[in-house]
């Protein structure tokens, strides 16, 4: 495959029919909520685009992240849209291997300086850079060398995002995302654990189509993905505003599909689009398979005070802190009685002495 | 931290310290108080009957005030039923009374803690409007009226609005929500409101002491 080619030229030799490619793009504009008269816009840039140079570094990660994108059971448009990517380094998916790997890695940052999109997943420890290193060269030396001559960063994962899981309290590596370490380029956080395919590709197809990166949110997600919460878009909601909610996984509620709330569900503050796009080229999504949201597309989820805790419960507070306040409260107020009382009794003999004299 | 941690951690737990430690100091200082003996000689011997009496006839306005105090008489009752209503029976309040103690019961739908919630609001309100534009009542009040009158509201309408997913994103709601219960249980030692505790108690000894005496109050 020639890297000059065109992405149109690319499709039309995979078979994909004009109908086919059309119906991909209405899908993306849809999903990232333009107006249907951006249809034509979006198929003919994407017609148009050469095959960008995408670099993918893999830092502290599971490879879940990747395993996401690639572990489709039918080769989707979407599939072939990354096909054609000019994916030139990649640890897990590139044949080359040790110093050739790093030969390529540095080929494609030659060739294609400041030009490239740079796709990270997994988090970056700052704190002994011998947690993580690839051929040798730490985590954070690999990310600032490599974004230096980037056009673009995506962070794939919450790893990379906001730190995911290897941040998680204690963070005993230091872990971080991206945007802690660099500061000078444009970064669009796809975050989740794992993050949709769709949203992946959806966010690689604007960026080929506009040339720039989407509208972000405060936590530099595209907002055409990440700006509604899981609640809002959620097929239980009703359940929700009913009070009928499931109390265990296998009650009457839980059968009948009631709202899991209860159940620790983090939906409401949670902003993704599992519930519209859903996983599996659309066959389900946690909730609907009877599991509450783990909210892992928002920092911090795996301390969150727990993935069956309530969001309408403290997390710090138990029986035992307010037996404990309770017992203290008595004590101290007992003794602050009887200090009373004895300052009073004084305070009446002394009246009572002056009287007499 | 995010402000919904720290409302759901810190906040929380320092506030039901705070809560805790400041009610039982007020309420043991209170109880073990030294008393002036009492030297005269008493015209009746039943005093605790005295006293139940009057926790009892002190729930109706007395009948020679009754036509002045009616409305704010009758609309406290409302008000207060209103909160421990909303307070006891909403579902998700029952969800945090059990993380806390273990202990859940039946709720009632959310349709009806809405409404209530909401009359609940509209009463306490209009109660502030009468204490303002009283001339009587505005004199005698002072700020502590005012702030716990506030601190009262708050959880009332930003649990509202955290519900219904108006104002702010659902986890600011949230947190504003139980920030302003933090804000709540710090101020219940310290103002007029420690009167949930104090009410019956200092009714029933007034009662007793009129008993005593002679006196039906």
């Amino acid at each position: 495959m020639r890297k000059d080619q065109t992405l149109g030229e690319v499709l039309r030799q995979q078979g994909v029919s004009r109908r086919g490619f059309l119906k991909f793009c209405a899908a993306t504009a849809s999903m990232m909520a333009l107006s249907p008269a951006m249809v034509p816009q979006i198929a003919r840039a994407l017609e148009n685009a050469r095959r960008p140079s995408v670099i993918w570094l893999s830092f502290q990660e599971c490879t879940g992240c990747t395993e996401s994108l690639t572990r489709s059971h039918t080769p989707t448009v979407e599939g072939l849209i990354f096909d054609v990517i000019s994916l030139d380094y990649h640890h897990t998916l590139q044949a080359a291997s040790g110093t050739h790997a790093e030969e390529a890695r540095e080929q494609a940052m030659e060739e294609n300086r400041g030009k490239y999109l740079l796709v990270v997943d997994g988090s970056i420890p700052v704190g002994n850079p011998g947690y993580s290193t690839i051929a040798g060269i730490s985590n954070l030396e690999m990310l600032k060398e490599t974004a230096a001559g980037a056009a673009a960063i995506v962070s794939v994962g919450s790893c990379a995002a906001f730190g995911g899981i290897p941040h998680a309290n204690p963070n005993p590596t230091g872990a971080v995302g991206v945007s802690e370490l660099i500061t000078d380029k444009p970064i669009i956080n796809v975050s989740g654990c794992p993050p949709i395919p769709a949203v992946i590709t959806g966010v690689l197809a604007q960026y080929l189509t506009f040339g720039k990166i989407p509208e972000l949110d405060h936590l530099g997600r595209p907002v055409a993905f990440y700006g509604k919460n899981i609640h809002d878009r959620c097929y239980r909601r009703p359940f929700y505003e009913r009070g009928q909610f499931a109390e265990t996984f296998d009650d009457e509620g839980a059968r009948k599909g009631w709202c899991l709330y209860k159940l620790g569900c983090k939906g409401p503050i949670t902003y993704n689009a599992c519930a519209v796009t859903k996983w599996n080229d659309g066959v389900s999504f946690p909730i609907q398979s009877g599991h509450g949201c783990l909210g892992c597309s928002e920092p911090n989820f795996w301390d969150l005070g727990g993935f069956y805790k309530p969001l309408a419960q403290a997390t710090m507070t138990t029986g035992t802190v307010i037996a404990g306040a309770a017992a203290a409260g008595a004590a101290l107020g007992a003794g602050a009685a009887l200090l009373g009382r004895s300052r009073q009794k004084k305070f009446r003999k002394e009246v009572s002495e002056e009287s007499k004299s | 931290m995010t402000l919904l941690d720290f409302a759901r951690g810190p906040a929380l737990q320092w506030s039901i310290i705070i809560f805790a430690v400041g009610t039982l100091i007020r309420l043991f200082g209170a109880a073990f108080m030294l008393r002036n003996k009492v030297l005269s000689k008493p015209r009746k011997s039943d005093w605790v009957r005295g006293g139940f009496r009057t926790i009892l006839t002190r729930t109706l306005p007395a009948p020679v005030f009754e036509k002045r105090i009616r409305f704010q008489h009758y609309a406290g009752y409302i008000w207060h039923i209103g909160f421990f209503i909303t307070l006891l029976f909403f579902q998700l309040h029952i969800l945090f009374f059990k993380g806390l103690f273990g202990i859940s019961w039946p709720g009632l739908p959310n349709d009806v803690i809405m409404v209530t919630g909401a009359i609940t609001a509209a009463v306490l309100v209009a109660l502030l409007v009468r204490r303002m534009t009283n001339p009587v009542l505005r004199i005698i009040s002072t700020i502590d009226d005012y702030i716990s009158w506030l601190v009262t509201l708050a959880p009332i309408i930003t649990g509202m609005m955290a519900y219904a997913h108006m104002g702010f994103r659902y986890e600011t709601m949230l947190a504003i929500h139980l920030l302003s219960v933090a804000v709540l249980l710090v101020w219940i030692p310290f103002g007029k409101l420690i009167h949930i505790f104090l009410v019956f108690p200092s009714r029933y000894q007034q009662g007793a002491k009129f008993e005593r005496r002679g006196v039906r109050a």
